[in-house]
């Protein structure tokens, strides 16, 4: 009994939660879905090019909350890169449209880096009061008015493009998933981050620079949140102050189902990409299953708190 | 107060100078006026009661925190560290009482926290490398861990303190600072942490152990420093002192 228990134990459920979900997900959606072409390809890849900003933004959280913080303000920062980059890109090439928005992204992260590691506030008070003033900012900036990107060469780039034959958001999803992947796992900057977020002291202790490590993580999140902006714009054609307004949760269930703990040290990239790509099969999913926005609302709430709950019990030993 | 006369080892600059260090937190003095200094090649004990203020030295070293008063010199010059990074530059180590591992990381992860080895042209953590120089280091503690994979919340209490002292002795150049360093170890495990002791010795480092064991100061110690309620009581060389004798610096009871 007890050695049972301890090999249960030792397969930590939560690191393999999503997987099994997401296959589950699949199979019935595929079975359920049979007639209604959720099982094509292109259904399959217009998931993975829908969920690219979702991912990105995951990405930027998983080191986020690794690091023992937690960036609330991503939705906002989403719509006011958006905005930014299109209205430089009125008159504008497209790569100073996308620096724009990108430098647009760091720099709130940057903001809410120095008030959470220099200033020692709180992150969830800091990202909460910074995600109410960037929704100002981003009503305030074309007066609620949407701008629309007509630069062909940003919206192949961000949005419907393709390189060798591979959809470009796609191939956004599968660069920053890698690159996000190795940072995280196989670098030493990823290494302090997990050391911040479990025990600061201890980092302290052994040198890291803890305030350093604690910045970038807030940089890094507003960047991705920014990239996720153009993602978003290039694949619209335009930017509006709603973009991103209800990924927070989005994101955070993502990157939570896919692994990560909320207390820091602990977490996963690539299960934040399967956290995503999770979410965005039951969007996709509930849509072609015909239910109404509020049923779509209502299923897809109490599967993320089974979810949820399912990641998380097992936190608690 | 006047100082009573305080016996020093003879050659060199010490490793480690303290003059007149006082510590105050909000108002209440922790440490009054201590002065000590640590030689190459010296172990020296502190002992004090619970409270003493023992702890609070090691950090004031080792620049955890800094002093409200006083000197503290490394090899003979003046230095004020303002970040345990500062000291473990300069070849300092410390065996934390309440441990200061990370928890939710693994057992090598910690033991290279800080001096990650990395290899290739992208710098990649050399994870191998890392787990298989972790496991000679801890077989030599004679600490048993499961792996050097395993995650620092599944060991026990004296498993941690052994990761812990790996890690200080390993990485140490000139100076240990060790708060109770054995406390939850076994009997077995304890010899084995004397006798690596003895080994930085040999290595002509310099050593300061906190401990409540009076039996291990007397086997391990070149002198002992008595600390009382954050008074400095006195030095004395270990094999010119007893039992008794310190006892009673300690408790102030004749
Ligand atoms: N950060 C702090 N803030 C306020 N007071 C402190 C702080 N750290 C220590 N003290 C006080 O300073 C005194 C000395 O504490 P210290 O931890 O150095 O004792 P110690 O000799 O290590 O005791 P023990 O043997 O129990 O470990 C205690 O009275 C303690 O309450
Ligand atoms: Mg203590």
């Amino acid at each position: 009994m007890a050695a049972k228990l301890a090999a249960f134990k030792a397969v930590d459920p939560s690191r393999y939660i999503v997987y099994v979900g997401f296959i589950l997900i699949l199979i019935g959606f595929s079975i359920v879905l049979r007639d209604d072409g959720f099982l094509t390809t292109r259904n399959l890849l217009n998931i993975v090019q829908q969920t690219a900003p979702i991912t990105v933004m995951a990405v930027g959280m998983v080191f986020v909350l690794t690091a023992g913080e937690i960036d609330l303000s991503i939705g906002p920062i989403v719509a006011v890169s958006a905005l930014i980059s299109a209205i430089v890109l009125r008159e504008n090439f497209w790569f100073l449209g996308a620096f724009a928005g990108l430098l647009a992204g760091a720099a709130i992260g940057a903001m809410n880096g120095l008030l959470v590691a220099y200033m020692r506030l709180p992150s969830f008070l800091v990202t909460l009061a910074t995600m109410g003033f960037l929704a100002g900012v981003a009503r305030w900036l074309t007066d609620l008015k949407s701008v629309p990107i007509t630069n062909d060469t940003f919206n192949g780039i961000f949005g419907a493009g393709t390189l060798f034959g591979v959809p470009s958001l796609v191939m956004w999803t599968i660069g920053i998933v890698f690159l996000g992947h190795f940072f995280y796992r196989d670098s030493r900057y990823g290494a302090h981050v997990h050391a911040i977020g479990d025990s600061p002291l201890s980092a302290r202790a052994v040198g890291i620079k803890v305030d350093r490590v604690r910045f970038s993580v807030m940089v890094l999140s507003g960047a991705c949140a920014g990239l996720a902006g153009l993602l978003y714009s290039g694949r619209l054609h335009g930017a509006r102050y709603t973009l991103g307004e209800t990924d927070l949760l989005t994101v955070i269930a993502a990157v939570i189902v896919g692994g990560t703990r909320l207390n820091g040290g602990v977490g996963t990239v690539v299960g934040a990409l399967i956290g995503s790509l999770l979410m965005g099969l039951l969007n996709n999913g509930l849509i072609l299953m015909g239910l109404s926005v509020s049923e779509q609302l209502m299923v897809r709430g109490v599967i993320l708190l089974a979810a949820i709950a399912l990641t998380l019990r097992e936190t608690r030993t | 107060m006047q100082a009573a006369p305080v016996p020093q080892a003879t050659t060199g600059a010490p490793v480690l100078g303290l003059q007149n260090i006082r510590k105050e937190f909000g108002g209440v003095v922790a440490i009054e006026d201590f002065s000590l200094d640590v030689h190459a090649g010296e172990v020296v004990a502190l002992v004090g009661d619970n409270g003493a203020g023992k702890s609070t030295l090691i950090k004031i070293i080792c620049g955890v925190y800094p002093p409200t008063a006083g000197r503290i010199l490394i090899d003979g010059s003046e230095t004020r560290f303002s970040d345990p990074a500062d000291s473990q530059a300069r070849g300092i180590q410390v065996v934390f009482q309440d441990l200061a591992l990370a928890e939710r990381q693994p057992v090598y992860m910690n033991l290279f926290l800080g001096r990650e080895a990395v290899t290739g042209p992208f710098r990649r953590l050399d994870r191998r490398r890392m787990i298989r120089e972790s496991e000679e280091l801890v077989r030599g503690m004679d600490v048993r861990i499961p792996s050097a994979k395993s995650t620092i919340r599944d060991l026990s209490g004296g498993q941690r303190q052994g990761v812990a002292i790996a890690r200080a002795t390993h990485w140490a150049s000139k100076l240990v600072l060790m708060d109770e360093p054995t406390a939850a170890l076994g009997v077995a495990e304890t010899q084995k942490v004397e006798k690596i002791i003895g080994g930085l010795r040999e290595r002509n480092l310099a050593v300061l152990i906190i401990s409540h064991s009076l039996d291990q100061v007397f086997r391990l110690s070149d002198r002992i420093c008595v600390l009382r309620r954050g008074v400095q009581i006195g030095i004395r060389r270990t094999h010119e002192t007893t039992n008794n004798e310190i006892v009673s610096m300690i408790t102030g009871l004749t």
